[in-house]
């Protein structure tokens, strides 16, 4: 069965995936860290996509694809026309820049489903990026976790913008869905719900 | 102090809920180890070496009686009877059991308390200093926009996975307590020359395995932009701050590579998006938040209590704890009380489930039922009639909770160390214990004066020994615990990081290293000054000469 989560109107549940996910193929070249200043910190530790890697992906020729966004910039005029069709969506790794899909891609919303890769549950980066798509860039189509989703994270995946994941495939999808609920009030403000608790209720003088 | 509505207590409730599921999924083999972790430990819950540990939230220092009371139930039932009081003024139990956490949670939810975000990488309790809203030298009492604040963290959820834990303080005195400038954020609060509530922001602070002190991002905010201000930089860390390298990880160390000038410059950017929108905090919040720590009901009395005055004059010991345990009030005819957890000999904040219900009561009937927990790991009740001071000495006092020692030698700040924590280098509490042995003479203490004395089992720096006038480290060599010394450690407004005096000690040199220490000073000293007063006029060099005189010792 499917292990995919996903909104709708608010009402989660399972659906069939009706995207292919595009991975980068296997690296030979050693992860290169780079530490340093201002853009460099943002990629420390973190593998560099190779030009053999991006030339090496194979696209496949029809259907509705999520491309790595390396591999989206890089061979853009391949697929210019299925971006027209609705039929190429992106994907980021979490310390990749926003700012190099939006030069890219100025009006996102052509895009049907943008999906951020999280390697690690801790990877908190996840949930900026999906409050920046949302409430810096306007994205309002389909925007997908997935890699390590386990369903403590669900609750503030929603909260902070995504409207789909796909739970890691050793865990079930189906009880996960209970967390999304996990807390009915919540103190902030944040994208599914921007006005704080202070602004939606009277809590008295 | 803050009381919960209905959406308070239903978010408390459901965290009993959550936690629970995920305590059960994972004692059912549904969730490993690893991912256990830090669901755990965004609850309080570490593993330690002999049990788990649970650190329960007390916001920003506040304690009702009945909280107090509860906390007394829950160690006698669920741990060994007793609590210690950690440097975040948060309260730990050293010896829960695992399964018996989610049962814990519900107890504390029954009164409006529990341990969300108490560990973790994410935003941690919110610090102040413990005689907020009492000082005389207080301009702002910042505990509304501290419980706003608490509010706002609580489950936020682009801050729920940080690369590493995150440290709130605010202030609001003229002479800072609460340490601000050792902290990830720290909020100084002030009326600028509007006459607005406004505040001064600084960033990047913290002890640990690299002390740095705090720079200013901001000279003015407006409190009505605290939230979003903060959600600025948070983000900008939650982006670019290190996850390859716990070491590295804190915002500190991001702030210092990029520079302040290009971080202020990022956090601006974030901040002209996010400035004014919806979690800008309204007039209306601020009412309603700041009208639950109103002014007590103080009672009409005068400055001066003839019986008070005659107790003094007549008793020695009452007169000698009047001098170290009560402090200024801004309302005349009362005080403030910390009642010691530093009884020589005993671990440095740790009390009984009984002291617990006494201070309790003793809050009940002399304090309007509230009390604070300090960073310096001691209890206050903050609005004492002058009048009722000798009574409540002789009950405290007859309870072990009236050691005349806050502010001296051995009012020792410490973290639990090897006895209890896994990542210890070096046991701690036995070497506070043993300088407690060592100066047990109260003449003499109060003739050493004002000192500050911290100790940390390791260079995680629990025990904030970089800022201890006197700090003690300890550190590991081939496999034995010794005992690295600095000195001219600060926190307040002229904080300093302490300089080491040499080659470090073991721990049977520990009390004799500060015994000369302490000598020097008071060959040294001019009549008005304190210990860090000569170390910083002196220098390091002379305490170096005394203390490695003669007996050398090896390295
Ligand atoms: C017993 C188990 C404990 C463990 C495993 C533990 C672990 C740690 C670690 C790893 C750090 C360093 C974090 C970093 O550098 O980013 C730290 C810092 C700290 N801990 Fe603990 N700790 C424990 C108990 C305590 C207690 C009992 C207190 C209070 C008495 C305390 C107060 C602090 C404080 C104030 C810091 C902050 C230092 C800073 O600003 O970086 N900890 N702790
Ligand atoms: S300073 Fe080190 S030894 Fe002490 S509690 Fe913290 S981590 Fe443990």
């Amino acid at each position: 069965m499917s292990n995919l989560i996903k909104l709708n109107n608010g009402v989660a549940s399972l659906v069939e995936d009706d995207w292919a996910l595009v991975q980068l193929p296997a690296t030979q070249v050693e992860e290169r860290k780079q530490a340093g200043k201002v853009v460099l910190f943002k990629l420390t530790g973190e593998a560099t996509v190779t030009e053999a890697q991006i030339a090496d992906t194979v696209i496949p020729a029809t259907g509705k694809i999520i491309l790595p966004l390396s591999v989206f910039i890089a061979r853009n005029s391949e697929i210019k026309d299925r971006i027209a069709q609705g039929e190429i969506g992106v994907w980021l790794a979490t310390h990749e820049l926003l700012e190099n899909l939006t030069q890219q891609q100025t009006d996102l919303n052509a895009l049907p489903i943008i999906a951020i890769f999280v390697e690690r549950f801790a990877d908190g980066r996840i949930f900026s990026l999906g409050n920046l798509l949302r409430t810096r860039f306007g994205f309002k189509n389909e925007l997908r976790a997935f890699g390590d989703v386990l369903r403590d994270q669900l609750y503030f995946l929603k909260r902070s913008g995504f409207t789909s994941y796909l739970v890691r495939a050793d865990r079930s999808a189906q009880e996960a869905i209970a967390s999304l609920g996990d807390f009915t009030k919540p103190y902030q403000g944040a994208v599914d719900e921007p006005r704080p608790v202070f602004k939606r209720y009277n809590r008295g003088v | 102090m803050y009381k919960y509505d209905e959406i308070d207590q239903q978010i408390v409730d459901e965290r009993v809920a959550q936690y629970r599921d995920q305590t059960r999924r994972y004692l059912a083999g549904e969730l490993s180890e690893d991912e256990f972790r830090p669901l755990r430990l965004q609850n309080g819950l570490y593993i330690q070496r002999q049990a788990p540990m649970l650190r329960i939230a007390v916001p920003y220092g506040m304690l009702s009686s009945a909280q107090l009371r509860k906390l007394g139930d829950i160690s006698k039932k669920y741990d060994k009877g007793y609590g210690h009081f950690s440097t975040r003024q948060n309260l730990q139990l050293n010896w829960p059991k695992l399964e018996d956490v989610p049962e814990i949670l519900a107890d504390l939810a029954t009164v409006e308390m529990h341990a969300i975000q108490t560990s973790g990488n994410c935003i941690r309790n919110i610090t102040t200093d413990q005689f907020v809203g009492v000082a005389p030298d207080e301009v702002i009492d910042p505990r509304a926009i501290a419980e706003i604040m608490r509010q706002w963290s609580t489950f936020h959820p682009e801050f729920a996975l940080l690369p590493r834990k995150f440290k709130i303080a605010v202030s609001g005195t003229k002479n800072d307590r609460a340490l601000v400038q050792a902290h990830d954020i720290g909020m100084e609060f002030y009326r600028d020359s509007n006459n607005q509530v406004a505040i001064k922001v600084w960033v990047g602070g913290g002890l640990g395995r690299t002390p740095i002190l705090g720079t200013v991002i901001r000279e003015h905010l407006e409190w009505q932009h605290a939230l979003t201000y903060c959600e600025a930089i948070i983000r900008v860390y939650n982006l670019h701050g290190r996850r390859d390298n716990i070491y590295k990880a804190r915002i500190k160390i991001l702030v210092k590579a990029l520079g302040i000038d290009e971080f202020r410059k990022q956090v601006d950017a974030e901040w002209a998006h996010l400035k004014d929108t919806d979690n800008t905090i309204t007039e209306a919040e601020l009412a309603r938040v700041a009208q639950h720590f109103d002014a007590m009901p103080y009672e009409n009395v005068q400055a001066h209590d003839a019986g008070f005055d005659a107790a003094v004059a007549s008793n020695p010991a009452f007169a000698a704890w009047v001098r170290r345990c009560v402090h200024p009030h801004k309302q005349a005819g009362y005080r403030a009380v910390t009642l010691s957890l530093k009884p020589h000999g005993q671990a440095p904040g740790d009390i009984s489930s009984e002291q617990m219900w006494t201070v309790a009561d003793l809050a009940d009937e002399y304090s309007f039922g509230e009390l604070r927990s300090s960073h310096e790991q001691n209890l206050i009740l903050a609005d004492v009639k002058l009048s009722d001071l000798f009574a409540l000495w002789e009950k405290a006092r007859a309870n072990g909770l009236a050691s005349p020692n806050i502010g001296l030698l051995t009012d020792i700040i410490c973290c639990p160390g090897g006895d209890f924590c896994s990542l210890a280098n070096a046991k701690s509490i036995p070497i506070a214990k043993a300088i407690q042995m060592q100066f047990d003479n109260l003449d003499y203490l109060h003739d050493i004066g004002e000192i500050e004395l911290n100790i940390s089992g390791c260079m995680n720096a629990c025990g904030h020994h970089h800022v201890g006038h006197i700090g003690i480290l300890g550190v590991d060599k081939d496999g034995s615990e010794w005992y690295q010394v600095s000195i001219g450690g600060k926190q307040g407004n002229d904080a300093s990081l302490g300089t080491v005096i040499g080659p470090s000690f073991s721990a049977d040199e520990m009390p004799g290293v500060v015994q000369k220490l302490i000598e020097v000073y008071i060959q040294e000293r001019t009549p008005e000054e304190r210990f860090i007063d000569t170390v910083r006029r002196l220098g390091v060099a002379p305490f170096k000469a005394h203390v490695y005189a003669k007996n050398e010792v090896a390295a």
